[in-house]
């Protein structure tokens, strides 16, 4: 076992800490150091909660000590993506027409994270309101992906990507709308699984696009995420679209990491052409390490998914566009009042505090929302955009006839460099090509690295998708291959990143 | 599909109450014209006949049993609010003049 407190996983820190070997404050403490080692130049954080983590551990701590039971990750610390409600913590989405928003509630996984007794470290960076692949949409400036600093840790939760991968927090939440949680972790080497649409609650999540919005754990190891996922996951009132039905044992699939007699799909759709050639060849090599251990590979076509990407940025933005026009100035957030207009309305008040407040990818989002959901437009494009996604469920529901899960490179490339795409918003959006699809149909996916690409020596991802409310086989997938990669590479990916304690001095 | 003209940006920044300047405008026209014409695909797919999908679970209405439950209070509710009076928020005029 690890015994820098930094490196060690959840499930590890877990053992210790209820075994009595180590107390939460000393553990809180050690990432908190690491923060304030190597935060300054991967910028995973927007705020950093010192007071509140260290005083979370202490509470544990002394629980522990009169003998209470507690949740098997107490005392374990955890960051939050700043798209989640947290009472009395700031939440910015990214954005600065929520600069210094304090919200009065918890987000529910906020909530269960305190009532399984995990200390929240702090918030992670964005891109604005979730929109982008980069974190480059942050108000507040990009994170830096902890294997080249010159890179994008991916997005939107890049800062909980990058948080984990250097080693500042073992487990993070992050949310994903259309590969929010699984590019950022495929380009920094981490684990992130996006859970069957309903199975997280919404609540307290400042929504993008609510049709397709999962909040879902982030980690360095598959059974680390798989432990999240149990705490968060499950019903809930408060969010109306939550699915009333018991969460599907994923920390019990993640254990046994059997995948024998599975039938593996490869999508003929998402392989090979766009794919990165060291990309498509770690891909390749896990899918043989998956028959190796087992698993019979088929090939399935899901024809559709040509025209995912299209109905994607059409539902989304149709979608933001209505959930962004809460912030109007009125009630919380920004307000701004324009110039050169004595007494001016609250209309023109909106318009400016909008003006000021959105950066360009929302300001660009919300547009082309409103023009799709414009009257003489909405069948041409929404509705068409409707459409489509029924077939691309309807190519899932085919494709997992004759395949338990289907697998995909997670994302077309390595992390590209900061900057490099920021000018071409379509160039941007292709890097979520193999993820959007599951936020379409509302599917559960996962990402784990496959190893790092020959041409670039930069992490890949290898992504698992599932049925509906079938979230275990994306565990048992995930830690069967981890587990022979690990072997195959002596030891966690990671370890082969570089020491940031010597970058940032 | 009909271009998408300034004045018709400008027209749906004023619908998304949104005050672009003329610099924004200038570069969001040419921006969202490359955006739409990738997303118009959508049209050429075989969609006819096809019913569309609105939302990834079969919805049913959800309601709760209607009784008082804990809520914000005003001071928490009005805590991040540019303006309040009187435990109100405190909003700009909301009609024109004339």
């Amino acid at each position: 076992m690890t015994t820098d407190l930094t490196r060690a996983t959840a499930a590890e820190l877990a053992d210790l800490l209820g075994a009595g070997s180590v107390s939460s404050r000393e553990v809180t403490r050690a990432l908190l150091d690491r923060t304030a080692a190597v935060d300054g130049a991967v910028r995973s954080y927007l705020h950093v909660d010192e007071d509140g983590a260290l005083a979370a551990a202490d509470d544990v701590d002394r629980r522990r000590a009169a003998g209470e039971e507690l949740h098997a990750l107490a005392g374990v610390p955890i960051a939050v993506k700043d798209v989640m409600a947290t009472r009395g913590l700031p939440t910015t989405c990214g954005s600065r027409i929520l600069e210094g928003w304090v919200p009065p509630y918890d987000a529910t996984v906020v909530r269960r994270l305190r009532e399984a007794g995990m200390p929240i470290l702090g918030k992670t960076n964005m891109d604005e309101f979730a929109m982008g692949s980069s974190t480059e949409h942050s108000a507040f400036g990009p994170s830096h992906n902890p294997w080249d600093l010159d890179r994008i840790p991916g997005g939107s939760g890049g800062g909980s990507s990058s948080v984990v991968a250097s080693f500042q927090a073992p487990l993070a939440i992050g949310t994903d709308t259309g590969g929010s949680i699984r590019q950022p972790a495929a380009v920094t080497g981490t684990v992130g699984t996006k859970p069957t649409y309903g199975g997280v609650s919404r609540y307290g999540l400042v929504a993008l696009a609510s049709s397709l919005d999962q909040a879902g754990p982030c980690s360095r190891t598959v059974l680390d995420s798989a432990l999240l996922h149990e705490v968060i996951a499950g019903h809930d009132p408060m969010d109306s679209t939550s699915v009333d039905a018991p969460v599907p044992a994923v920390v019990e699939a993640a254990r046994r990491a059997d995948v024998s007699g599975m039938r593996i799909g490869i999508v003929r759709e998402l392989t090979g052409e766009g794919f990165q050639p060291g990309v498509q060849a770690r891909f390749d090599e896990a899918v043989q390490h998956l028959v190796d251990a087992g698993a019979e590979v088929v090939e399935v076509s899901c024809p559709s998914f040509t025209y995912a990407l299209a109905a994607y940025y059409l539902i989304l933005p149709s979608e933001a566009s209505s959930n962004l026009a809460k912030f109007d100035a009125m009630r919380y957030g920004l307000r701004v009042t324009p110039d050169g207009i004595d007494a001016p309305s609250a209309e023109q008040v909106m318009a400016a505090t909008r003006d000021a407040g959105f950066g360009d990818e929302v300001k660009r989002r919300i547009i082309l929302g409103t023009y799709a959901l414009s009257s003489g437009y909405y069948d041409a494009y929404y509705g068409s955009a409707q459409k489509v996604r029924r077939l691309i469920a309807d190519d899932f529901a085919a494709a997992f006839e004759t395949a338990d899960v289907l697998v995909t490179p997670t994302a077309p490339t390595t992390a590209f460099r900061l900057g490099d795409k920021l000018d071409d918003p379509m160039a941007m959006y292709l890097n979520d090509i193999a993820t959007i699809p599951a936020n379409l149909a509302g599917i559960p996916g996962l990402s784990l690295p496959s190893g790092l690409a020959d041409e670039d020596g930069l992490p890949a991802g290898f992504q698992v998708l599932a049925p509906a409310m079938a979230d275990e086989r994306l565990y048992s997938v995930g830690a069967a291959l981890e587990a022979r990669l690990a072997a195959a590479w002596g030891g966690p990916l990671l370890d082969r990143a570089p020491d940031l304690t010597e970058v940032s001095r | 599909m009909a271009d998408l003209t300034r004045d018709d940006v400008a027209h749906l920044a004023g619908l998304a109450r949104i005050d672009l300047s003329d610099a924004e405008l200038d570069r969001m026209v040419g921006e969202l014209g490359v955006i739409l014409e990738s997303v118009a695909t959508v049209q050429q797919a075989p969609i006819a006949d096809v019913e569309p999908m609105s939302h990834p679970l079969p919805l049913v209405n959800v309601t709760r049993p209607d009784v008082v439950r804990p809520s914000l209070t005003p001071q928490e509710a009005l805590a991040g609010a540019p303006e309040s009076e009187q435990q109100r928020f405190s909003v700009p005029r909301i009609l024109d003049e004339e």
